[in-house]
């Protein structure tokens, strides 16, 4: 099984030279520590920034600097800000390559869920919607089961949905898999140690496995 | 040139009505017209309508009206920061309308640019585009959503001038500018006010033609909801 930092390491290796990224709260939010040196890519923070930096030393804190996840940051070279309307012009207008973000649930269809689970928890989409429906390129971090064992992975999504149709590739903590319309989730690679027939019987939509699937390889 | 200023915040919201509809810029803690937020609890009013992106914490921006019970609704995008905003609307205390981020900003956007309704993919085929109009344009489904306008519209900048234009710093910017033309009476808190002529016009972010009342604000707290350094 991976932790969280070798899922967001993983993911890293989908990212591509030039592209303008946006990464969600939590697990996406890792990705950024893995991204290779030799890629020039720059992340963007839906609330304003095309340019994040790591977070600050204790001394350079500035509470007018913040991601999406009200984080304090840092700006790198080059960056530039802007206002909320702006932002999502980027988001929707394509500009935007690549978004990372977590879920609750995702179908074999690629429709995704994470941002309400009624009766109990009402935080919002916040930029989610917009952005699952906008990405050329989605991909989802997250732990394949919930915690109480229930495969996230499903025929259709039980919880209010966030989008539809839209997740390209999912990364769980057991196994890299990518959305096909007629295949569902077609298993890609496996995580150290963990067995296709582990991988089926926690996965509770459609899954298609073709052929050997390969172990991840982490340097 | 017309001069905007008021002489403070105690000023600028004297004349808020219960039950106006009121636009707050900020994006979590930052950039919220903290000055505003303070005058406003002093005011004896109530069954507030409410568009900010966030609904403040608990002891901290709006999470302050709201525990006053002055709030009747708000719309937001992402209000997961609050508990007593959770706890109100749990119990039917109080209502909200979620709204995605993206399309929250292009609708006030195109209330304060004349633009009743536009088209976006965001939400189709969730519960927020239950009964609103979708049209297909070019083999992809987009949802019909209108213009958002406010009685008030509270934000703060920077710098601004005695004409109203303003200068943003940072990702506090976020809401703050496009919700300036989007109330009929647009209110600016600014850490530093100067004279018209005192700001280079090229740097300008928002012009001071959408600003009817501007002020210098004090003590600003500028609180961090979430301290991150790196070693």
């Amino acid at each position: 099984m991976l932790t969280k930092n070798q899922i967001a390491q993983r993911i890293a290796k989908e990212v591509k030279n030039g592209q303008y990224i946006n990464l969600g709260i939590g697990i996406p939010t890792l990705v950024a520590n893995y991204i290779p040196d030799h890629l020039e890519v720059v992340l963007q923070s839906e609330n304003g920034l095309l340019g994040i930096g790591p977070f600050p030393k204790e001394e350079d804190i500035d509470p007018d600097l913040i991601n999406a996840g009200k984080q304090t940051i840092t700006m790198v070279k080059g960056s530039v800000l802007f206002n909320s309307a702006e932002s999502f012009a980027m988001i929707r207008g394509g500009h935007v390559h690549l978004t990372i973000l977590g879920a609750m649930e995702v179908s074999e269809k690629g429709d995704i869920a994470n941002w309400k689970i009624p009766g109990k928890m009402v935080k919002g989409m916040g930029g989610a919607m917009d952005l699952v429906a906008s990405a050329e390129n989605i991909i989802v971090a997250m732990q394949h089961c919930s915690r109480d064992g229930q495969s996230k992975l499903l025929a259709e999504c039980s919880l209010p949905i966030t989008g539809i149709k839209c997740v390209k590739k999912i990364v769980t903590d057991l196994a890299v898999l990518e959305v096909d319309p007629e295949l569902g989730f077609v298993l890609k690679e496996r995580a150290p140690g963990v067995s296709v027939e582990e991988i089926k019987a926690k996965t509770a939509g459609k899954l298609t496995v073709e052929g050997e699937v390969p172990e991840m390889v982490f340097e | 040139m017309i001069n905007k200023t008021v002489k403070d915040a105690t000023e600028a919201v004297a004349d808020i009505p219960s039950g106006a509809m009121l636009m707050m810029g900020g994006f979590g803690l930052s950039g919220i017209p903290e000055n505003c937020i303070s005058a406003l609890l002093k005011r004896d009013i109530n069954n507030l309508t409410i568009v900010s992106n966030n609904a403040g914490v608990d002891d901290f921006g709006i999470g302050l009206l709201l525990k006053k019970h002055m709030v009747k609704k708000m719309i937001s995008s992402y209000v997961g920061e609050n508990a007593e905003f959770e706890r109100q609307l749990l119990q039917g205390e109080l209502e909200v309308e979620l709204i995605p981020q993206g399309t929250l900003a292009e609708r006030v956007r195109a209330g304060g640019a004349g633009i009743p309704a536009f088209f976006t993919p965001a939400g189709v085929g969730t519960e927020v585009a239950e009964g609103k109009e979708t049209r297909e344009f070019d083999g992809k489904v987009y949802l019909m959503e209108r213009w958002l306008k406010a009685d008030f519209s509270i934000i703060k900048a920077w710098k601004g001038d005695t004409a109203g234009n303003l200068i943003f710093k940072g990702t506090a910017r976020n809401f703050n500018p496009i919700m300036a033309p989007a109330g009929k009476i647009c209110i600016a808190e600014v850490e530093e006010l100067v004279e018209a002529g005192g700001l280079d016009p090229n740097e300008i972010h928002c012009p001071g033609i959408y600003v009817q009342r501007i002020f210098q604000g004090k003590d600003y707290e500028k609180r961090i909801e979430q301290r991150t350094v790196s070693n």
